[in-house]
């Protein structure tokens, strides 16, 4: 018999991890299991962030770890997704806090900034002293970010802001925002600081899901920025796709991390739990899930570290996180919610962890494109017919 | 101050061990391997020394080349370099503690730190045979450690209270769990470790002699709990601790 309560590792993969990979993880996973786990049903019953993290996890190098230089702990993308997996196995909020501060704010200025633009913020947002949101979703467009409405205009040496971006993780305790807007020649980024005279946000109550996660609404009213905080190297929608790209691998690892803390609790409850004549994990139709469960989880941590190799290697295509990012959130999704039946009366209480994953898994599903999205991403890959219009 | 920290390598105390059916030893797959948690709390005391005051902190593991792993994340944490004493064998403490005095007597520490007990065997003895070797004083169970100059003060723990000892370096301490609580290893740290130095010396290279004097017959898992029973009054379970249980 296996001893899974743990580790869920039923290809013994560990060994294809190096000594480096196999301690980031464990950092990432010690963090979580000290400081998150205990704490983490109380932000999300209140919807607060627990923004007093952040320095540790600043300390502990985990914003932007794979990026080169800047005061960036410079990691392979393997111990990136690890550790982005430990982080969901806490609580999809917190690594969408360290996803959006790493893998599009950081991103998106380490990818199209000056030289002083990374100066100027790649330390401090590695230290965790400033923090970024990015905003591209608007209210009335989502799945197509290319019909934004909000619009650059050139005033004089600068630019001035016009329109509203909304669903922005961060968005009201950014520092500085990455906002996309449409200028003469098409879509391109700028920074807009907190306190910019026009620019003010507005948080999102009311969630279900993602409750220990800030989600603002960002205004931007004839807001004048000075030419340097323009991202002059994005240009076209690639500029926030390629960011996307970014956040969407650490989300296809990060999944499985909230999909094994639900297996875990699953395994854990009908293993001791009895109705009629045995533990509920004696019936087959209970195993039936489990035996789901660890299959798809192995999968998807098989997928994911090929897709680790392949991001190393600069072989990965925006296609194969696609890939990895639909199957894998789809499969924890599923998972959650088997894991929520499995626990009957309990599955809907915060005494375990399922529920939440759950609820915040419908967010994960939806963000940083859609389940159908990467269905059309991936058709479109494999067929060269284009069915999103 | 320079200090010697050794470490041992054990399954994770998370893990649920399963010894093997003849008896010889544990199931070993599956099974993660960290640094023995008493270890791990002796490696945070050095750092924190060394922090204080300047310094070297220098681990040591005596193990097979699988056991880098845990010297690097003690390298990680923070310490200076490492030295792996390469063996297959499985040694006893006294072999242990030989090459550590071996090794004590070559770097030439100020203080040894080390785990009260390993997790996997519990047999608290390293520390202490170290200490007798090298005729060095030692302070066990330490829960609270101060240093002035080379004076050495530990507050221990002692079964009903705590004992305060004072002593000069060079010394040998164990570390007990309420010592402090270790640090994590941070990423920039990893990326820092892989550029530390990591020796590796063969055991039998030492001129010290492994044979083991102690000879592990056979292991057996604990008996399994047995489910308990339900009992009619007060009175039946008096009668039963007394002629069953005999307890009272
Ligand atoms: C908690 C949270 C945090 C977020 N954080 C950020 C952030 O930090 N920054 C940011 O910019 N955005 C963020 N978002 C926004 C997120 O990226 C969008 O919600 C997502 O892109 C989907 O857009 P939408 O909500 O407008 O849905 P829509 O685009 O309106 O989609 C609705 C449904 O229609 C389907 N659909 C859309 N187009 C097609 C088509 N052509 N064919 C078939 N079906 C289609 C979709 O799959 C979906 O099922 C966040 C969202 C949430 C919930
Ligand atoms: C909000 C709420 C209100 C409620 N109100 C009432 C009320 O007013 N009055 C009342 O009496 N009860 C009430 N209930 C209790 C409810 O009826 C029980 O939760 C339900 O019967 C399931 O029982 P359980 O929670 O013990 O789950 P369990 O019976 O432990 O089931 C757990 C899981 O195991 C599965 N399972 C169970 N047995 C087997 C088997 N033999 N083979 C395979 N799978 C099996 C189940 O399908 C489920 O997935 C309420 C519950 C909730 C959540």
């Amino acid at each position: 018999m296996l001893d899974l309560l743990r580790d869920l590792d039923f290809f013994h993969l560990d060994e294809l991890l190096t000594d480096e990979e196999r301690m980031a993880r464990d950092t990432a996973k010690r963090f979580v299991d000290r400081e998150i786990i205990p704490q983490i049903e109380h932000h999300f019953a209140n919807e607060t962030f627990p923004m007093h993290l952040v320095p540790q996890m600043a300390e502990l190098g985990m914003f932007g770890a794979n990026l080169k230089g800047y005061g960036c702990a410079g990691m392979n993308n393997v111990a990136y997704g690890l550790i982005m997996q430990e982080l969901e196995a806490g609580d999809s909020g917190l690594r969408s806090f360290a996803s959006v501060q790493s893998a599009l704010s950081m991103y998106a200025i380490y990818a199209n900034g000056s030289e002083e633009q990374k100066q100027r913020y790649l330390p401090e947002m590695a230290k965790g002293k400033l923090i970024g949101c990015f905003g591209l979703t608007e209210p009335d467009h989502g799945s197509d970010p290319g019909g934004m409405e909000t619009r650059a205009r050139r005033d004089g040496d600068g630019w001035i802001l016009n329109g509203t971006k909304r669903w922005i993780t961060n968005g009201s305790i950014a520092d500085v925002a990455i906002v996309w807007a449409k200028v003469e020649e098409g879509i391109t980024g700028f920074l807009v600081e907190k306190g910019t005279p026009g620019f003010s946000t507005r948080d999102i109550h009311g969630k279900f899901s993602m409750r220990a996660s800030i989600t603002s609404e960002l205004i931007l009213e004839d807001v004048r920025i000075p030419r340097t905080a323009h991202l002059e190297k994005a240009r076209g929608l690639k500029g926030p796709l390629g960011c996307l790209t970014q956040a969407r691998y650490g989300i296809a690892w990060g999944a499985i991390g909230a999909a094994r803390s639900c297996f875990h609790c699953a395994l854990d409850y009908t293993k001791s739990r009895k109705q009629f004549s045995r533990p509920l994990a004696g019936y087959q139709l209970v195993q039936a899930k489990l035996v789901r469960m660890l299959t798809e989880i192995t999968k998807a941590q098989m997928v994911c570290l090929r897709l680790a190799h392949l991001k190393d290697q600069g072989k990965m295509r925006p296609e194969h996180v696609s890939f990895a990012k639909r199957n894998n959130v789809n499969e924890a999704l599923k998972i959650a919610r088997d894991a929520r039946d499995m626990l009957g009366a309990n599955g809907i209480v915060n005494e375990y962890p399922v529920i939440r994953h759950m609820l915040n898994l419908e967010t994960v599903n939806t963000y940083e494109g859609t389940f159908d999205v990467h269905t059309l991403i991936l058709g479109r890959d494999i067929t060269g017919e284009n069915a999103f219009e | 101050m320079k200090i010697l920290v050794p470490i041992k390598r054990v399954p994770d105390p998370a893990t649920t061990i399963r010894v093997l059916p003849d008896g010889t030893g544990i199931a070993t797959d599956n099974v993660k391997w960290v640094i023995n948690p008493f270890c791990e709390i002796a490696i945070e005391e050095a750092l924190r020394i060394k922090e204080k005051q300047t310094g070297e902190v220098i681990l040591v593991t005596v193990g097979q080349s699988t056991w880098q792993e845990q010297l690097r994340t003690g390298l990680a944490m923070g310490a200076d370099r490492a030295i792996l004493v390469k063996t297959d064998a499985a040694l006893d403490s006294l072999a242990i503690a030989k090459i550590l005095a071996k090794i004590a007597g070559d770097e030439k520490p100020d203080l040894i730190i080390l785990g009260k007990q390993a997790i996997d065997d519990d047999a608290n003895q390293v520390g202490q045979m170290v200490a007798e070797m090298l005729g060095w004083p030692q302070a066990t169970f330490a829960s609270k450690i101060e240093i002035a100059a080379d004076k050495i003060s530990v507050m221990r723990e002692v079964d009903g209270g705590l004992e305060t000892i004072a002593f000069k370096i060079p010394a040998v301490i164990t570390a007990d769990l309420r010592l402090n609580e270790p640090r994590y290893a941070s990423l920039p740290g990893i990326m820092k470790a892989r550029k530390k130095e990591l020796k590796e010396i063969a055991a039998d290279s030492l001129g010290v002699d492994l044979a083991p004097k102690l000879k592990v017959k056979t292991l057996a898992a604990p008996p399994k709990r047995q489910g308990g029973r339900k009992v009619a009054s007060a009175q039946e379970m008096v009668s039963l601790l007394h002629t069953e249980a005999k307890v009272i």
